[in-house]
């Protein structure tokens, strides 16, 4: 019955999706700690507009919208630390312009064609090999950068003022987190699709600050957390032929309930053992 | 040569002047405390004394031998999220970082001195527990252990005791005193409890928007000012 795990399309979708699980698990915690839950959804947006732009001049979308999320994300991170528009208007006012845009684009170019549908709803199933070198280059890239500044990372989201008053460059740590969200949501794109990509990032996260307590216990659960709502997910969206990434979404549902649920009963226990004693 | 010389600075907001004509220095070992009404500037003067606030006018100078990363600090409202996880042990930790440059990772070092600092406060037993779930005063405690995670030189505390019970707030206050005295760490405190806070000082700046005070507490108690906010007897100055 499972023989479909070695055919080669299975093992790209494999390579790919536990690589882009990974990443956005990684980024998502500092995302979602520093309430940064909607960038990554405005940047997907804007990874839509860039791509139907692409479609119509017959560009590789990834080699367009790489660059154009990636200042995106930039941008967001500025408008987000000056005062003058609230962090969330501005996210509005990006994502939604890229998407009128895209939709534009997308007419010009003689409407939808299978490329922008599959970069909408994701189809990892169908990647070629070029996109999977690619998307493993950058997503272990991604994966390596944070594990090596893994604990600036965590002083900067911890307490970015305290961070800069010793003399750490907080501002470089944003940039960073910026890029690497920016190549994570292209990446994560493809397989995902870019209206579900953001919900890859922050599901894990969440669920894992509901039941973990310290930082780095955070990001392990939602690495393993991640990979394995994925690897559950591409099976049976096989097994039940749903779309991937949408079935991989609803399994991160279900793992954050459960999480939830698990939460609720431990604190209730501790309520009552504390009133009993 | 004094650690810090702080030369006739002024400090704006846009076009709003906070603080102006502000000169004072402190020496090693100094125990400097500032005090001033609500919206004085002292939060603002910190700022500026760590990098984070531009002078409009003066200037600031640091010793040859007091660098950027050698720093503590102990912010009054911590940028910290409610609901952040992180142990303590996590938190002290990340306060060794300014003196680990582009080393990705804690070094043997870095762990003694967060674990020579958690013993110091008393909070080694809470060494795995997790930070958003302890007491304010615990609170407290973890994050001056960070700033002297960061630091064998110079502690800046913005009012670290505000919104902690009286007991709890004068268990700190000696803590710190002990640093100063036996560690021999110049301390820069803003404090509100300003009968407290004048007990541990050597010297005193009270903020005023046009004739601010600076001096040695001695000269300080004789001034009239101070009379006037000691009999006072109010502690929210
Ligand atoms: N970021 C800011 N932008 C504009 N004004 C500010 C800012 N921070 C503080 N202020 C103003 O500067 C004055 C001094 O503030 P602050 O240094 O926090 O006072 P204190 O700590 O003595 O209570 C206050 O009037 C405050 O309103
Ligand atoms: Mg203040």
């Amino acid at each position: 019955m499972f023989d479909f795990l070695t055919e080669t399309f299975m093992l790209r979708a494999f390579i790919v999706g536990i690589l882009v699980s990974l990443t956005s698990a990684l980024l998502g915690v500092s995302l979602v700690l520093k309430r940064y839950s909607m960038i990554g959804d405005g940047l997907s947006h804007v990874g839509f507009g860039a791509l139907s732009i692409a479609a119509v001049f017959g560009i590789a979308p990834l080699a367009v919208a790489l660059p154009v999320v990636t200042v995106a994300a930039f941008l967001l991170l500025r408008l987000n630390e000056s005062s003058k528009i609230k962090g969330d208007s501005a996210i509005a006012i990006i994502s939604t312009g890229s998407l009128a845009i895209g939709i534009i684009a997308v007419s010009i170019s003689g409407g939808m064609t299978v490329d922008i549908s599959n970069y909408l709803f994701g189809s990892i199933l169908t990647m070629s090999h070029s996109d999977v070198v690619l998307s493993t280059i950058l997503a272990s890239s991604v994966i390596l950068i944070f594990v090596l500044f893994y604990n600036k990372i965590f002083a900067v989201t911890f307490d970015e003022s305290f961070s800069r008053a010793t003399g750490i460059k907080a501002g470089g740590y944003n940039s960073l987190i910026a890029v690497l969200t920016a190549v994570t949501v292209v990446v994560g794109m493809r397989m995902m699709g870019t209206l579900l990509i953001s919900s890859l990032i922050i599901f894990p996260a969440l669920t894992s600050i509901r039941i973990f307590k310290s930082f780095k216990s955070v990001i392990i659960c939602s690495s393993i957390l991640s990979v394995s709502c994925f690897f559950i997910g591409l099976v049976s969206s096989y097994i039940l032929e749903t779309p991937t990434g949408a079935t991989v979404v609803c399994i991160n549902i279900i793992a954050y309930i459960v999480f939830y649920l698990i939460s609720y009963v431990k604190r209730k226990l501790l309520q009552h053992r504390r009133s009993a004693s | 040569m004094p650690l810090i010389n702080c030369n006739n600075i002024a400090l704006s907001y846009e076009s709003r002047t906070v603080v102006k004509d502000l000169s004072f220095d402190v020496h090693e070992g100094d125990y400097l405390c500032v005090v001033g009404e609500n919206g004085s500037g002292k939060s603002t003067l910190i700022r500026a004394l760590l990098g984070l606030k531009s002078l409009s006018h003066g200037s600031i100078v640091f010793s040859e031998g007091l660098s950027k990363n050698e720093i503590g600090y102990l912010p009054q409202q911590s940028g910290i999220q409610k609901d952040f996880p992180a142990s303590v042990y996590e938190v002290v930790l990340s306060g060794t970082l300014n003196s680990s440059g582009f080393l990705p990772f804690y070094k043997k070092k870095n762990r003694l001195t967060a674990e020579e600092n958690m013993e110091k406060l008393g909070i080694t037993d809470l060494k795995n527990a997790c930070y958003k779930e302890l007491s304010g005063g615990q609170q407290q405690r973890v994050l001056l252990a960070r700033a002297l995670s960061a630091t064998k030189k110079l502690l800046l505390l913005d009012e670290p005791t505000s919104g902690l019970d009286p007991i709890v707030s004068s268990d700190f206050y000696r803590i710190i005193e002990k640093l100063n005295r036996d560690d021999g760490i110049t301390v820069i405190m803003v404090s509100h409890e300003i009968k407290t806070a004048i007990k541990y000082a050597t010297h005193m700046l009270h903020l005023h928007r046009n004739h601010s005070f600076f001096g040695p507490k001695e000269h300080y108690l004789e001034c009239n000012d101070c009379k006037k906010l000691l009999e006072g007897g109010s502690d929210n100055v």
